[in-house]
């Protein structure tokens, strides 16, 4: 065995070390399986989940962004079968060569195919599409038991498939999947911005778009207070026809124009992003953006992944690192998003990434975080005085108004908490038993939030 | 586990008697710990309200700080009751009267092996499970008597001042494993154990020196000073001329 890897996620906080391999094909997927120890195996992708999902203390990590397979599109059927280790920006180019898009991209296109699926991501439209596990149509996992199953909605053991979607990892490796497209004109969309004065008015505007709007997202300020509390920007988007686009455009619909990414600094203070810092970004950023501008021509990627431009710019954060606090709350429980951005104003956690989406119907993953409603996210530096007891008390909050955390955003709920959101986790966990019977599969947040 | 907050779950308390071991306990139940062991000679079947009022498990081990063939052991059974151990604090240790010791050599002995080689054999036994389990960090209650040695309690600051090098050599080997070592060092602190001693400049209670060392597990310090202004006053003392150093009545 080689020297342990220190691992974290995004947030780049509590790491812990663990024996890494790296599984280019199926067959060193199951055999890493069955090599693993008393702590443990886990596969992990690119890492972009925020808090410890894809660590595991003293255990085996299957590194699997080296996964590969077939790439098959079926454009009759319109579907890509593609190897769980592909991460979304090469797939996504890939797909728009041939005139498809995924059906549901999360805020960063860093991120594998099997690590998506696991996590069951949702992207700026699951008010309208749902999210990614509503799109799967079959997925191939290797369990611990060393099977290699076929699993899918209508096909194969049907309740671990759902176990799955959303599963964080804890029932199997996912090797591959086969996931639907969608046809698209062009490789752009057409933006509607619009600035908001409270947050009210940001509701307004996300909850009741007029239609043709796919895409809807809100930034918000959460440092803005008094009459200002929960202004924003609200981004409004549909694919771009191609009669949409200026000429020079359309003769290349589907070009995908490589953007080149600047990185951030290998290494940054602590405390860089404070409140002061977060607040002139903030203002500056409401004030750069137009009151109100309408059919906006913005390549997709551009639009779905603005932060992708700023390589490692969690590393921003400092050496101490940044939690990310994402929640839904049912619709009607608009009274608890206010209360968490009142109080967020109020305290002056620096915030500068505060994303608001609009949730649609679920998927049957009893692990799976969407939930009809509104969703919050927001970045916040760990260092920030009190700011273990402000999440706890928003974790109650959300958990009265019957809303949940996001389980692969998360690093520091409780297991009671947790266990009262996800009330379908005594039924996901029978049936992970059937699979991993041995209890191989964990995660320090699997640890942590005594998932398994 | 810690969580990205610093928060943990579970805490091993070697000394489970030591008011700044469990000064530091109560902290860390109260930001969401769940699982305590405290471990002293004979259990610790009446822990302070204080650490049952949270709601949280508080288990007891018979600990014997001078039986160094049973601290492997200790530990193992810390681990059969709680899981991983994600913070162990080692707080264990006697402070008797200096000029007693220089009479007693035999019970000099004795009080060096509390202080010091008690903590080699559970040092590397906690290190041993730290580095299996990926993660934890042991917190080492120290002291600035073993910064610099002083004619006045030369037993006592000898033996911290062995722990102290023992700690720092354990942290470097622990680098890279996940695990971490942080070196507490108070200095004088009010308690039971110190009310035969004068108080020195820059007292601390066992509340403050736990305050200072729960903000390092926090912050992933691999030294803190409790209070923080020992750390420049002891870097002049250490520069001081041997023949004054010799003349500090204390």
């Amino acid at each position: 065995m080689s020297r342990p890897t220190l691992l974290t996620g995004w947030g780049r906080t509590s790491p812990t070390a663990a024996t890494v391999v790296r599984p280019r094909t199926v067959e060193q997927v199951a055999e890493a399986l069955t090599r693993a120890g008393p702590r443990g195996a886990l596969a992990r992708g690119l890492g972009r989940s925020y808090g410890d999902a894809a660590q595991s203390a003293g255990g085996l990590v299957l590194d699997c962004s080296s996964l590969t397979g077939p790439l098959r599109l079926d454009t009759e059927r319109d579907e890509i079968t593609a190897p769980a280790g592909i991460d979304l920006r090469r797939l996504t180019t890939y797909l728009l060569r041939h005139g498809r898009v995924l059906p549901v991209v999360p805020g960063t296109a860093h991120v594998t195919l099997g690590g998506a699926i696991a996590a069951d991501v949702h992207g700026k439209n699951h008010h309208i599409d749902s999210s990614l596990g509503a799109h799967v149509r079959s997925l191939t996992l290797a369990t611990p038991l060393g099977e290699l199953l076929e699993l899918g909605p209508d096909r194969g053991d049907v309740d671990l498939f759902h176990a799955t979607v959303g599963g964080m990892g804890l029932t199997g490796v996912i090797t591959s999947a086969t996931v639907a497209v969608r046809p698209v004109e062009t490789s752009h969309v057409m933006v509607d911005i619009d600035r908001t004065g409270d947050l009210d008015a940001t509701l307004e505007l996300m909850g009741d778009g007029p239609r043709g709007h796919r895409y809807t997202v809100g930034w918000i300020d959460l440092l803005a207070r008094g009459g200002d509390t929960g202004r924003g920007i609200v981004t409004r988007a549909r694919h771009a026809l191609r009669t949409d686009l200026p000429a020079p455009l359309r003769d290349e619909p589907w070009r995908v124009r490589p953007r080149s990414a600047p990185a951030a600094p290998r290494w940054a203070p602590s405390g860089l992003l404070n409140r002061w810092t977060a607040q002139a970004f903030n203002t500056a950023y409401y004030n750069a953006a137009p009151r109100r501008r309408r059919g906006r021509i913005r390549p997709l990627d551009a639009f779905h992944h603005p932060l992708d431009a700023v390589e490692g710019w969690n590393r921003l954060y400092g050496p101490r690192g940044f939690a990310q606090y994402q929640f839904v709350v049912p619709f009607g429980e608009e009274d608890t998003l206010r209360a968490v951005v009142e109080d967020l104003a109020r305290t002056g956690a620096p915030s500068f990434l505060a994303v608001l989406k609009r949730m649609g119907d679920p998927t049957p993953g009893p692990l799976s975080f969407p939930r009809p409603g509104w969703t919050l996210a927001m970045d916040l530096p760990v260092d920030h005085p009190g700011l273990a007891r402000l999440l706890r008390g928003f974790d109650e909050r959300v958990l009265a108004a019957g809303g949940r955390l996001y389980l692969a955003k998360d690093g520091r709920a409780s297991a009671e908490v947790v266990h009262a959101m996800y009330p379908e986790l005594p039924a996901w966990r029978k049936v992970r038993e059937r699979v991993d019977p041995g209890g191989v599969l964990v995660s320090d947040l699997a640890r942590r939030l005594e998932l398994v | 586990m810690r969580d990205s907050l610093g928060g943990v779950r579970s805490v091993l308390l070697l000394g489970g008697r030591s008011e700044i071991g469990l000064a530091v306990v109560e902290r860390l139940l109260l930001e969401g710990a769940r699982e305590v062991v405290l471990a002293a000679r004979g259990g610790v079947t009446d822990p302070p309200e204080t650490l049952t009022v949270t709601g949280a498990n508080v288990h007891s081990l018979d600990f014997d700080a001078e039986a160094v063939d049973t601290h492997a052991a200790t530990i193992a059974a810390a681990v059969d009751l709680v899981g991983d151990l994600d913070v162990v604090v080692d707080a264990f240790g006697v402070l008797g009267e200096q000029s007693a010791y220089e009479a007693d050599p035999v019970e000099a002995a004795r009080a060096a092996t509390v202080n010091y080689t008690g903590h080699v054999s559970s040092g590397l036994a906690v290190a041993a499970r730290l580095r299996e389990q990926g993660h934890g960090t042991l917190m080492v209650l120290s002291s600035v008597a073993g910064v610099r040695v002083r004619r006045a309690n030369f037993v006592y600051g000898s033996a911290k001042a062995g722990l102290d090098g023992f700690a720092q050599g354990l942290a470097d080997s622990l680098h890279g494993s996940g695990a971490r070592v942080l070196v507490v060092r108070p200095g004088y602190v009010a308690t039971r154990m110190s009310a035969h001693v004068e108080p020195a400049p820059f007292p601390a209670t066992p509340g403050q020196v736990a305050d200072v060392a729960v903000r390092g597990l926090r912050s992933g310090a691999g030294t803190v000073w409790a209070p923080p202004v020992l750390r420049p006053l002891f870097t002049a003392l250490s520069l001081l001329p041997r023949p004054l150093w010799r003349r500090l009545g204390r």
